[in-house]
């Protein structure tokens, strides 16, 4: 793990925009809060663009680009401003950084789409490479397992994050699951079109963490943890699963 | 019963055989593990994927030129060419070589594009034995399946099983479970095949233009005696097969055998240049090259789904798919199964008929980060997505567009943009789902089969935003 000297933080811009996905919005706020949370208190003015809804992602990955293409054109309003925009899902961060330029191609708004993909984040990447947020544990100690997102891992690149931050917590113990870098089954609307798949692959991934003894396991996407964790729920499993941000703002506040 | 119901009751069976998809777990971990001892500097796997791109991409730029040159060279060698638009044409061909030959018999070394032209039973049904030499192919010849992977035809398969299928086979043999043994029994049976057989075939990994020269990868030594045993050789191959030059070879033998079964090099490399010579004491008399079309003109006119065709066959898109691990090969129902399968069978084949193959992927990506060749896998599964359910006006090479959109799926996304693409829709559609999250469903289909449903929250974030002194700008 490299330490913040040797990789020191850009100046953290005093602004930026957070898309807080429309799971989190509807399911998992307090994922959301979290992140704002963690941002505001190491300096960050957070602004929530109150009229933002969903990256479409879901019609994109579905094959209805056009229904896609209308719902992230809504979004584009949302950030009138060049602040850094951040999103608490390697997914959706995904899907604006890597997706909407293929989405946009040709379109009329495509110089705008394309200027907020550039200025796009995902929130355990922010937190770490730009503003070097520094945690003080203050939780009980715990066994966690992180689940990377295939999206924070392979799309985006940033899978390495959470680790980097639950590494700053004393009292947190990290386990490692096999077959950590395998898809855990949710893949959107795969859940549905391919449900008995989708569970089967949600069942070897929950099987896997069990064996671990984690108390909780963390993920940068809620997508996963709404899959995983209701995985969990249904075997009648306690272990918790929680987004990262969320389990950060517990332990340090 | 249509496209999409075959692939869920194929899907379905393949779930409930247990022993299948545990033999998968475990033959595929061992394979990953394999290959990534092969490659523990990053930067320079990252390198060799890109020279082995750019060595593909070239040759497919130049394909034209490349395949009258690779012709020119192998006449000049003394190898005839031929040439097949499709599979039939190709087993045409095939069976006039072996007539005009008057060969009875054929051993075969593995080759993928033979599956796509179901040679063997065309083959068969003309009268003519063909045996399987590769040991993967020679079980599953047995077990009357077709392969399960591309270059691991019977991983499907424990030791147990083969152990009772030749056992099936060969009553008079001693029944063992012993890996040694078993390959032993099948050497003794192919090397008589071998002795004896009037024709070889085999398929071809690497086919140089600038030499006439064809390569063949392979481990058993099986490969070596098809093509060189019999009197006639034919080898059948893909016209994407061909490279520029003998320096484009060592970049993509080295990504192949890393990347398929994690070997730095393969026991046997074959380099075929020409039939027997006059005071040459071994090789066969004539050797032919079938060149198959079957679809890939059509999909090289496109930008995008040109990258298809840069597949080098290594099958590390199918080892590292975690949909494939839990399915096994036969539930595609193609002859190309997993990621590459899921991108190259609906160019191939029409969206009309194997379309559903792409809801078989969870776009994680694994196979993508893999591929030797770097084939944007999710993104061309992704795009056949998008063409399986909607026309669309722009000019596309694939066959049967449109053909899996259907009008419940097609109005529930309708419905999605209408809540999604206005805000002030979207505020009133959140404030009905947390003031109402009683009326939540507990069942939520298949979800709920293996999972608790979600719950909409007491509040959104938007609001949880505002007690919080958050601006919304």
């Amino acid at each position: 793990m490299s330490s913040n000297n040797e990789n020191p933080p850009e100046a953290a811009p005093q602004r930026i925009y957070f898309f807080a996905t429309c799971l989190i919005d509807l399911l998992y706020p307090n994922a959301g809060l979290a992140g704002m949370q963690l941002l505001r208190r190491a300096g960050v003015d957070v602004v929530l663009p109150e009229a933002q809804t969903c990256c479409g992602q879901p019609a994109f990955n579905s094959g209805y680009r056009q229904e896609a293409l209308s719902v992230a054109r809504a979004q584009l309003r949302c950030f009138p401003n060049d602040y850094p925009v951040v999103v608490p899902s390697g997914s959706c961060a995904g899907m604006i950084k890597h997706h909407w330029p293929e989405l946009f191609a040709g379109e009329r708004d495509e110089q705008q789409a394309l200027r907020i993909a550039r200025n796009t984040y995902e929130l355990t990447e922010y937190l770490v490479d730009i503003v070097g947020i520094e945690l003080t544990d203050l939780g009980r100690p715990t066994k966690v397992a992180i689940h990377t997102s295939c999206s924070a891992r392979r799309e985006m690149g940033v899978a390495d994050r959470i680790e980097r931050l639950v590494g700053q917590l004393s009292a947190v113990d990290v386990v490692e699951q096999e077959r950590k870098a395998e898809c855990c089954g949710f893949g959107g609307t795969f859940a549905v079109k391919q449900a008995d798949v989708s569970g089967a692959m949600v069942k070897d991934k929950t099987a896997a963490l069990k064996a671990t003894g984690a108390d909780i396991v963390v993920s940068q996407d809620v997508g996963c943890l709404m899959n995983i964790g209701g995985a969990l729920d249904h075997q009648g499993d306690d272990t918790k699963a929680q987004h990262i941000a969320e389990f950060l703002w517990d332990r340090t506040s | 019963m249509n496209q999409t119901e075959a692939f869920h009751e194929r899907i379905d069976e393949a779930l409930h055989n247990d022993q299948m998809r545990r033999n998968f777990r475990s033959a595929l971990s061992g394979i990953q593990a394999k290959r990534e001892q092969q490659f523990p500097d990053d930067a320079q796997l990252q390198a060799l994927r890109e020279q082995a791109r750019a060595v593909r991409a070239n040759a497919l730029v130049k394909q034209p030129e490349l395949l009258e040159q690779l012709e020119a060279k192998l006449t000049e060698n003394g190898i005839r060419v031929h040439w097949a638009e499709n599979p039939e044409q190709a087993n045409q061909i095939i069976a006039d070589i072996l007539d005009a030959a008057t060969a009875k018999t054929v051993v075969k070394g593995k080759s993928m594009v033979s599956e796509e032209t179901g040679l063997n039973t065309y083959l068969e049904q003309r009268g003519i034995e063909v045996v399987e030499s590769d040991l993967g192919e020679f079980i599953i010849q047995l077990a009357e399946e077709p392969p399960s992977h591309i270059v691991a035809p019977a991983i499907h398969k424990n030791r147990q099983e083969v152990a009772q299928l030749f056992h099936r086979f060969y009553p008079d043999l001693p029944y063992t479970e012993d890996i040694n043994q078993l390959t032993e029994t099948a050497r003794q049976i192919l090397r008589d095949k071998f002795a004896h057989a009037d024709a070889g075939i085999s398929g071809v990994n690497f086919a140089v233009a600038e030499t006439g020269t064809l390569c063949l990868v392979e481990n058993e030594g099986n490969g070596r005696l098809s093509t060189t045993a019999p009197r006639v050789h034919i080898a059948i191959t893909g016209i994407e097969k061909v490279v520029e030059k003998l320096s484009d070879v060592p970049p993509l033998l080295e990504i192949l055998t890393k990347s398929a079964t994690g070997q730095p090099i393969t026991t046997y490399f074959n380099m075929i240049s020409r039939p027997r010579q006059a005071g040459e004491l071994d090789g066969p008399q004539a050797v032919h090259l079938v060149l198959l079309d079957n679809g890939r003109t059509r999909i090289k006119v496109d930008e995008q789904l040109l990258d298809t065709l840069r597949c080098i066959r290594c099958g590390t898109c199918i080892n590292y798919c975690p949909v494939y691990v839990q399915l096994g090969g036969h539930a595609y129902g193609t002859v190309y199964p997993g990621p590459i399968g899921i991108a190259l069978e609906p160019q191939r084949l029409g969206i009309d008929q194997v379309g559903s193959l792409t809801s078989a992927c969870t776009l994680c990506g694994a196979c993508g980060q893999v591929c030797p060749v770097e084939i944007p896998l999710p993104k061309l599964i992704n795009r056949l997505r998008a063409e399986a359910v909607n026309a669309g006006r722009e000019a596309s090479p694939l066959i049967g567009r449109g053909a899996l959109r259907n009008k419940t799926e097609a109005t529930s996304w309708k419905l999605w943009r209408l809540v999604y693409a206005n805000a002030f829709v979207y505020r009133l559609f959140a404030l009905a789902a947390t003031r109402l999250r009683w009326l939540t469903p507990k069942k939520l289909g298949g979800w709920t089969r293996y999972r608790s449903a979600p719950k909409p929250a007491k509040r959104t974030l938007n609001e949880l935003a505002r007690q919080k002194g958050f601006r919304s700008e």
